[in-house]
Parts: C-alpha cells; structure tokens; sequence
C-alpha cells in the first residue's frame, strides 16, 4: 500500500496526492470524539440511571418516564443526517439568539490586538486591546509589540508633526489617525456563544446521534443485575443512591464500557451530521480550541474519493482514500478489541 | 390433636417467662394491597421481642407480604399500599414521614436464596459498616467483620480465606454470610423470608442452629413452608390462610393443641 506512511498520517491534505496525509483530519476525528465522549458519557450514563433506577411512584410521573422510555428508543432509529440538521440549527448557530459567529454575544479565551504597519512602511506592530469594539486611543510613547514579539514604544505622529529622520524611530512610527486592523488570538479554552461550525457543535452533535444508544445500553446493563443484590442492599439500609452506587454500577459497569465503546466507534465513523455541520476539507492543521475549524476522517475520506481520476498519474486521490479507509478501519477494531476485553476481563473477574 | 408433633419436637416450649413477653412489633387491624388484591386482611398480631416467631401457611397466603411490610422493603412495588397499625415501640413504621433507610439499618432482612454481593467474603460482611459507620478505623472493622462472622457461625470455615469471593461459598455458607451480614449493621430485627427453602437438609440443620444461638438477642420473624422448622426454632407460630391469621399463639400450643380446626388441618398435613 503506497499510500499508508508516518507522513500519511501526519501530513495535511493538499492538491498532490503524493504529499496529502490525514493529519488534521485524524485530530479533529480524536478532538471530536473525545469532547463527545466527555460529553455523552455522564449525560447517557446518569440518564440510564435515572430512568431505570429511579421510577416514580407517581401515576403520572410513571408515564411520562414511560414516555421518555419510547422517545428514546425511537430516536436511536432516527437517520443521522436528521441530526445533522438539528445539530446546525441548535448548536451551530443556537437558533440565532445569541448573535453570529463572526459577531458572537459572549466569548471568552480570545485576546484582541490592533495591527499597523509603520510608516517606515514595511514593519508590523501589534497594540493588544480589550475588545473588538474598544476605541484605541493612540498616545505618544504607547506599548505595542513588534512583529518579532519585542516590545517596543510607540511614537505618533500628529497631523502638526514632522516625520523623524531616521528610519529606526520611523519603524516605530504610526500616524495618529491610522486604524490598525482587528486580529483575534485563540487560548485552548476559547468558547463563544453561539458555538458556530468548530469541534464542539460537531461533538454535541454527534452526542445526539449516539446518547440514544448509550442510554439504552446503559439500561440494558443494568437491568441485568440481579434484583436480589438491590434487595440486599435496600436491606441493610442502603439509601437508593447507595444501592447504585455501590451495586449496580459496579455491577453494569463492564456492561455499560462496552455499550460506550461501542458507541463511540459509531460517532468517529459518522460523517452524515458533521456533514450538515459544514466542515473544512482543505486544512492545515488540527483543532487547537473548542471552537475551532476542523475536518474528520470519514469526511476526508469522502471528500478524496470524489476527485477526478487522473490515469497518467501514478497515485490518485482515490488511492490515498482507501489509505485513510484503512486507518478508519483500524481505530474501529481497536475499539471493539477493547470492548470484547472489557467484556471477558468482567466475566472472569464475577466467576 | 395432631400426632406428629409432640412436646420433644418443639424446642421452646411455652414457659412463664413467655407470657410475660412485651410485644415488640404490633399490628393492629393491618391491611395490604397489591393494587387492587387485598393481600392481608385485619391482621392484629404482637410479635414478642428476643424471640423467634414463625409465620406459616400455605402458598399465597401472604406472610412474605406482612415481612416485606416490616421492615418497608414492599415501597419497590409500585402497586403495594397498607393500612392499619404496624409499629415498633417507638416507630410507626408504615408513617410516611418514618425514615425508610435507619429502619431497615434497625430490621434487617434474609432472604429466600442466599444473595451474597459479587465481592470477597470480607466485604460483603463490611458493606453495610462501611457505609453505616463512616470513618470506622480498619481494626474496628476487622473486628466487627469476625464477630458478625462468629455470631453467624461461619468464622471457623471462612476465617482463612476472607478474601476470596463469596460466591466460592456452598449455598449453606452464603446463607448465613448473609445472615452475618445482616447482623454486622447492629439491627434489633432480624426477618428471614424462607432462608432454608433453597439449602440442603445439613446446611438446614446449621442455619436453624444458628437461629437457636440468636434467639435472646434479636427479636426474628421467620416465614417457612417447613412446619418441623417452625416447631423446631420458635417460640411463637401463626399460621396464615388467604390473608388472615387463622391462629396465633405458643408454637407448642399450636402445633400440640391448635384451637381451630383449619390450623390442626394444615400442621397435621391434610392441605397446603
């Protein structure tokens, strides 16, 4: 296989098949499946709980947990792509209440700087402000930041002023009136409202595809622990939260690993959603923060096997397709290994 | 007068000391439903306290409901409800404002087939003073895990292989592991819902043995189909028929001079 290399696997994509990797595209399949999976686990995991372990005595209260029961159960049917487009509305762009992506109503983890170039004419300073709509007022002998990160002052230049002479203050030199464009840098934690079209609304995403399943396999798991062991302990005086606790999760919980296991092989194989969603295909790099741009596998793989076939040429895109395939194919096994020896690590542990 | 049961078979005999007896658990006028099956009907019954009292009857007659109703384990049923008087001396246990959870630490409870946790034979005896008694020191629990096993009986079989799972145990051991672990929690009420239907007649013969050694100290109701048991082990005997108590009273008068009809029927073996 020509195409399966180290530098496959690290490369971006590119317009040359020969040099194309999956690079960015296997972080962003690691970023949002990990995000999912934090964000899914303790959500299907205490919802499972909830339903099969605290029913209402509550006529009605019984029916609506009866009614949830079928939503559920229904939901783990739907098409994935139908999640996809509530995912784009919901999370993507939160139904348009919280602003645009470009003009977002609350962020934080994003620094601002103004950029001008000196009238020396080829020099880059950077002045950091508060906010995008912050009003720089430009004083004489300002700190700013020069393109290679020294710090350095400011010198103004009024509309009464001379030009200095010599070009090292003019590399530091700025009309008053000058207006430097708005750069925006990213922490790791940046996180804006509303989410736009980075790693986190594909991960809430692709949590609605799988929740259902964790849920009913959480249930499953702990439905088969046997009602004798809750009776024990409801017995000695176990509270219902200590009877979970200290019964039935330890009990379910090789049962429950693998129904999340086997749940994230699905999401990191899932293209549908984060289709809907809108992702890059051309990108340099991974995802750095929550909100950042990001591609996945799946849709890489998707995205390469739609090129024109080139017959001169000695590698296609398809070919590096069916490498990305591979690796897919690979993580997918790993995965379910890993269940399968949860599963028998379980048993042998209970007998 | 029923032949087969003669003043030898009946352990404890009725004694002065016996009438004296202050009631422990009093029921009064008690009903319960499974909806709308009335399971027991105007139960009236004081149950001694240090003593043994046997529930018998035939199937279906809802004795295991009234023991489920001591100690609250019927509040998992969603369709079960109870009226009428249930109360220990100082708790009316049916009240909804009774704290199920120090309840039950007060009444423990066996059951049918031995239950053990999935874990070592150590920590299914420490699970409830591990939760009850937080912050106990290992000593202290080392301590109460061998008493509760002592007073079970289990010590001399299990003490040198305290770690290994309960589960490796016969069905005997399980069942007064389960015993063990009951008592390790201090309760004053011990329930056994039929704790010998699912062992061997040896295993049988240790736990009724065990329930002797611990007559005096708790105050246990025992439901058995086994007649013999019931004469064997208590001190007291009411026997059950379709939700009502027929007969009630010294397990010796019962089983040697029962006043009704029904109950010299059921002991001497004719229905049930």
């Amino acid at each position: 296989m020509p195409a399966l290399s180290t530098d496959f696997l690290t490369n971006p994509p590119g317009p040359d098949p020969i040099d194309a990797g999956i690079g960015p595209a296997l972080q962003g399949s690691v970023w949002v499946c990990a995000v999912c999976a934090l964000v899914c686990l303790p959500l299907g995991i205490g919802t499972a709980i909830f339903l099969q372990e605290f029913q209402p005595r509550n006529i009605w209260l019984r029916r609506l947990s009866a009614l949830l029961q079928l939503n559920i159960n229904n939901l783990a049917g739907v098409p994935s792509i139908v999640y996809g487009i509530l995912g784009l509305t919901a999370f993507s762009m939160m139904f348009g209440l919280f602003g645009s992506e470009a003009d977002p109503l609350a962020e934080t983890g994003a620094t601002y700087r103004r950029q001008f170039i000196t009238e020396e004419g080829s020099e880059i300073v950077f002045v950091p402000v508060a906010s995008r709509d912050e009003v720089l007022e430009l004083t004489q002998g300002m700190d700013a930041i020069d393109g290679n990160g020294n710090p350095i002052k400011l010198n103004i230049i009024g509309p009464d002023d001379d030009f200095p002479d010599d070009d090292e203050t003019l590399a530091r030199s700025i009309l008053s009136d000058a207006e430097g464009g708005i750069l925006k840098d990213y922490r790791w934690y940046y996180f804006r409202l509303p989410f736009g079209k980075g790693v986190f609304a594909a991960s809430l995403t692709l949590m609605l595809v799988i929740l259902p399943v964790i849920i009913i396999s959480t249930q499953e798991a702990l439905r088969a622990v046997p009602p004798s062991l809750k009776r024990a302990a409801e017995g000695l005086g176990c509270t219902p939260w200590q009877v979970v606790r200290h019964v039935s999760l330890p009990a379910a919980i090789p049962g429950i690993m693998t129904g999340a296991i086997l749940a994230m092989s699905r999401a990191i194989g899932e293209a549908a959603p984060i289709l809907m969603i809108g992702v890059a295909v051309y990108i340099a790099r991974g995802p750095a923060h929550l909100m950042d741009k990001f591609s996945i596998l799946p849709i890489q793989i998707y995205y390469w096997a739609q090129q024109p076939i080139d017959s001169d040429a000695s590698l296609n895109f398809q070919h590096i397709a069916a490498g990305g395939i591979i690796v897919l194919l690979i993580i997918l096994f790993a995965f379910n290994s890993i269940a399968v020896l949860i599963r028998q690590l379980a048993q042998k542990r209970l007998t | 007068m029923s032949a087969q049961f003669t003043s030898e078979t009946i352990r404890h005999p009725e004694s002065k000391e016996q009438k004296s007896l202050q009631p422990f658990i009093t029921l009064s006028d008690f009903n319960a439903w499974y909806g709308d099956f009335q399971a027991l009907h105007n139960l009236n019954l004081e149950i001694p306290g240090q003593r043994v009292t046997a529930f018998i009857g035939p199937s279906g007659c809802g004795k295991s409901t009234l023991l489920k109703w001591i100690n609250r384990m019927n509040d998992v049923v969603p369709t079960a409800r109870a009226s009428g008087g249930l109360r220990l001396p100082d708790v009316d246990i049916l009240s909804r404002s009774t704290d199920v959870v120090s309840l039950r630490r007060r009444i423990g409870i066996v059951f049918q087939k031995p239950n053990p946790f999935p874990k070592s034979i150590y920590d299914n005896v420490a699970f409830g003073p591990r939760l009850h008694f937080a912050g106990m020191n290992k000593n202290d629990l080392d301590e109460l895990v061998e008493w509760a096993l002592k007073k079970a009986a289990l010590w001399n079989e299990v003490k040198d292989r305290l770690n290994q799972s309960a589960l490796g145990l016969s069905g005997g051991q399980q069942q007064r592991l389960c015993i063990a672990r009951a008592i390790a929690v201090g309760p004053e009420i011990l329930l056994m819902d039929e704790p010998c239907s699912a062992l061997d007649p040896a295993s049988t013969a240790r736990v009724e043995d065990l329930i002797a050694e611990l007559r005096g100290q708790y105050t246990i109701v025992i439901v058995t189909h086994n007649m013999h048991q019931a004469a064997r082990c208590s001190d007291r005997t009411a026997f059950f028929f379709e939700g009502k108590i027929i007969e009630e009273g010294s397990t010796e008068q019962l089983f040697i001079r029962p006043a009704k009809q029904q109950t010299e029927d059921y002991v001497s073996g004719k229905f049930g």
